[in-house]
């Protein structure tokens, strides 16, 4: 039956999240917004506890997603420091081994804070993550790993804190294409894996963006995630990549989810002040009627709605153990545009109440820009809808 | 719970529309919008599936099933994908049957809802839209005047689908500036129906101008009698409707430029295989996508009697503006063979413009 009200369960989880938001997120904001790479030790500790008790648990199904909008209404870049396996939790679920999934994440709740983080991005390749470097080689009973990956969301804090996880993507055999690619799991510490550098970004400052290095970090060979066997077939066959794109299918929902929790804080401001104002959005009264304004906030509250909507259902399908490639990536797209349209029409309605540091608007719409980035960007995203819209493979579809 | 399932009888009733839209109106909807007619066997078979008297209760008649609003959807979109002007025609009773069942006094429901439950399609209609800039379904220049025990209308209504055969008028006009409904007879003396419309699109469908000038009707054929009935939900059953049947066609323009990109070969290659063009396809895909979401979500509100008034408007000014764009494209896509009308796109474009005048003309 097709239905859009939360579960009574779903609904608590919505309002402790907000309030954390509320109390935890909004007041530390700006502070981790202007001091970039200072660690919200507060709202760290205090997640961590709420998560081991379950009322912050976040996973990849449509409760989590919702715990997710709430808390990037709040914040977008502290929510990216709530502990977590975040995205390395995410590779592992999509790919790792029953005795994997048990061996990596089985007491991540436990003990302190911890961090999972995914390694994808080279200097060299982005978005085309076929053609990733770094390399993985066979010594006895581990793996080498050398290169540089970029862009590592939680990368530090993942690759530093005790009990953490990094999921790196590397080649076992260059020559095999995509299928060399494998994704390996390295502890955080283990000698060989350091911290580069940390970025200096547009927005989502509190999130630790970093460069880890590989130099012969050795790893056991049991931590490579999927089938270590190298099939060499044809071009189509692609089964290491795939492993890589299953993960991607997880996450790019949750994302989505994100941005839309950016987008929504946007809305919500410009809604409370215009209440404030006493104008009011008169739904339903003919085009030729409405004010810009009221317009403008009609097609942000639409957009934000056909985002949450295309969310929710590639949420819903993931589980219903459905296939979801081409669903989660129309979420992705349209999600990570909508909020950066939004959040840029949200600063131009306010005029200099937008603009201003005073208050959060300018920051959302910083923060809502990396959700059209990573994970894809929304023309990856797009390049995806596109190939299964025409049926298309890669190489018929450029 | 969240979900996007429908159920396994809505399910059983889309792929038989779906049929119906793809077996029967798929063969002659070029000809009729060339012709301006549409054959009477094929309005006839989609009344036997009881897209209208279906949810019409056993007391007045009919079989009694359920009265969705979602159901309505899955329906509307399926056939609107086959001809928009058929399925405006097909579901034109409901315009004034739907809003009896719903907010009609027993007397009303007694009267009129028997009307619809016989073997043949029973013509029946609703006059909402005016002919002048402005118009404004909550302010209406057509006014109603209660003098004795009759109501005097006054006024000039436009777009008023199958009028000149339509049996029952449900006549929309201002009673002391709210928008109230009168049921209208055929024949009724000050109801003049006028030239039958030549429009843009929907061609097919016979739409007509009609004055009404001091058109006297029986007190009692207020809708709703005394206590009235719920405009703004009509109006939101409405844009439902509209909005369903816009993802109806902009799915229609979507595949058909889609299966055209991947045969059309330029420089060697599928144009589909072009970034230009596949990305116009993926967005249409996704607008497509989130256009029925929405709809959906609509339509879940009015199922469980809640003001819907915000997802509706919602909906419905997001679906206009989707499937303008959607059905442009599709045009474009085909490019110099889009604009010439041995395609079909060229005639979804002229049925998508219509979605932002068409309020008041489909219900679910």
């Amino acid at each position: 039956m097709i239905d859009f009200e939360p579960t009574q369960e779903q609904n608590e989880a919505i309002d402790i999240a907000h309030k954390f938001a509320e109390e935890l997120f909004r007041p530390a904001s700006r502070y981790y917004d202007e001091h970039e790479h200072e660690s919200p030790r507060e709202l760290i500790d205090k997640t961590w506890g709420e998560r081991n008790k379950g009322t912050l648990a976040l996973g990849l199904d449509v409760t989590a997603c919702l715990r997710i909008e709430e808390l990037c209404w709040g914040d977008a870049g502290l929510f990216l420091c709530v502990p977590g396996p975040g995205l390395g939790g995410a590779a592992i679920f999509a790919s790792g081994t029953k005795e994997q999934l048990s061996r990596f994440l089985g007491n991540f709740n436990e003990g302190d804070p911890k961090w999972g983080a995914m390694a994808m991005t080279e200097p060299g390749c982005g978005s085309d993550t076929s053609a990733i470097t770094a390399t993985a080689t066979r010594d006895g009973a581990e793996w080498v790993l050398n290169g540089e990956k970029i862009f590592v969301t939680w990368g530090k804090r993942a690759a530093e804190n005790p009990g953490g996880l990094v999921v790196v993507w590397a080649t076992v055999d260059k020559s095999a294409g995509r299928a060399g690619m494998k994704s390996f799991v390295v502890p955080a510490g283990t000698p060989g894996m350091r911290v580069e550098k940390l970025e200096k970004k547009l927005g989502i400052k509190a999130s630790d963006t970093a460069t880890l290095i590989f130099d012969n970090c050795r790893i056991p060979f049991e931590n490579i995630l999927g089938n270590p066997e190298v099939k060499k077939v044809d071009k189509g066959e692609t089964k290491g990549f795939k492993g890589a794109m299953a993960t991607f299918d997880a996450t790019r929902p949750v994302v989505a989810a994100m941005a839309i929790g950016v987008g929504r804080a946007a809305l919500d401001f410009i809604k409370g002040t215009l209440d404030r104002q006493g104008i009011r959005i008169r739904y339903g009264v003919p085009k030729q009627k409405l004010t810009a304004l009221e317009r403008d906030v009609m097609e942000m509250e639409a957009n934000y709605k056909a985002a949450r909507l295309l969310t929710l259902r590639a949420l819903w399908m993931m589980s219903q153990l459905q296939p979801n490639n081409l669903e989660a990536s129309m979420a992705k797209a349209k999600a990570g545009l909508a909020v950066t349209k939004i959040t840029q029409k949200a600063v131009e309605i306010m005029g200099p109440l937008g603009y201003s540091r005073k208050y959060l608007l300018e920051k959302w719409m910083r923060d809502a820009k990396i959700n059209d980035i990573f994970e894809g960007t929304g023309q990856i995203n797009m390049l995806i809808v596109a190939r299964r819209v025409l049926d298309y493979s890669r190489d018929q579809l450029k | 719970m969240i979900s996007f399932n429908p159920t396994e009888e809505q399910q059983m009733i889309v792929s038989m529309a779906k049929q119906f839209a793809n077996d029967e109106m798929r063969r002659m909807y070029r000809q009729c919008d060339e012709n301006g007619t549409i054959p009477e066997g094929v309005i006839d078979t989609a009344w036997k599936m009881g897209l209208t008297s279906g949810s019409i209760p056993e007391a007045y008649g009919g079989p009694g099933g359920e009265r969705s609003a979602i159901t309505g959807s899955l329906i509307a979109e399926e056939l609107a994908w086959g001809d928009l002007s058929m399925t405006m025609h097909a579901l034109c009773p409901a315009l004034f049957a739907y809003p009896i069942l719903e907010m009609g006094t027993d007397a009303q429901r007694k009267k009129y809802l028997p009307l619809f439950c016989g073997e043949k399609y029973k013509a029946a209609t609703a006059a909402l839209i005016e002919p002048r800039f402005g118009f404004d379904p909550y302010s209406l220049s057509t006014a109603a005047r209660l003098d004795g025990n009759e109501y005097v209308l006054n006024g000039e209504k436009c777009y008023v689908p199958l009028a000149a055969e339509a049996d029952l008028l449900l006549v929309y006009a201002a009673e002391n500036g709210a928008s109230r409904a009168f049921v209208v007879e055929k024949g009724t003396h000050g109801l003049e129906i006028g030239e039958r419309e030549r429009n843009m699109g929907i061609k097919a469908l016979a739409t007509y101008e009609m004055t009404l000038r001091n058109c006297r009707v029986p007190k009692e054929n207020r809708l709703g009698g005394e206590k009235g009935y719920d405009f703004n939900r009509v109006m939101n059953c409405s844009r439902v409707a509209l909005s369903a049947m816009a993802v109806g066609v902009a799915k229609a323009a979507m595949e058909y430029s889609r299966d055209y990109a991947k045969e059309r070969v330029a420089f060697g290659e599928p144009i589909g295989s072009r970034q230009a063009v596949a990305f116009m396809l993926a967005e249409m895909a996704i607008e497509i996508d989130a256009t029925r979401l929405m709809t959906w979500e609509a339509a879940w509100g009015l199922d469980r009697k809640e003001d819907a008034t915000k997802e509706a408007a919602l909906a419905k000014a997001y679906a206009d503006d989707m499937v303008l764009m959607v059905t442009d494209r599709a045009v474009q896509i085909l490019g110099g063979h889009g604009y010439v009308r041995e395609h079909p796109v060229e005639l979804w474009l002229r049925n998508g413009r219509g979605f932002a005048t068409f309020d008041g003309m489909a219900i679910v």
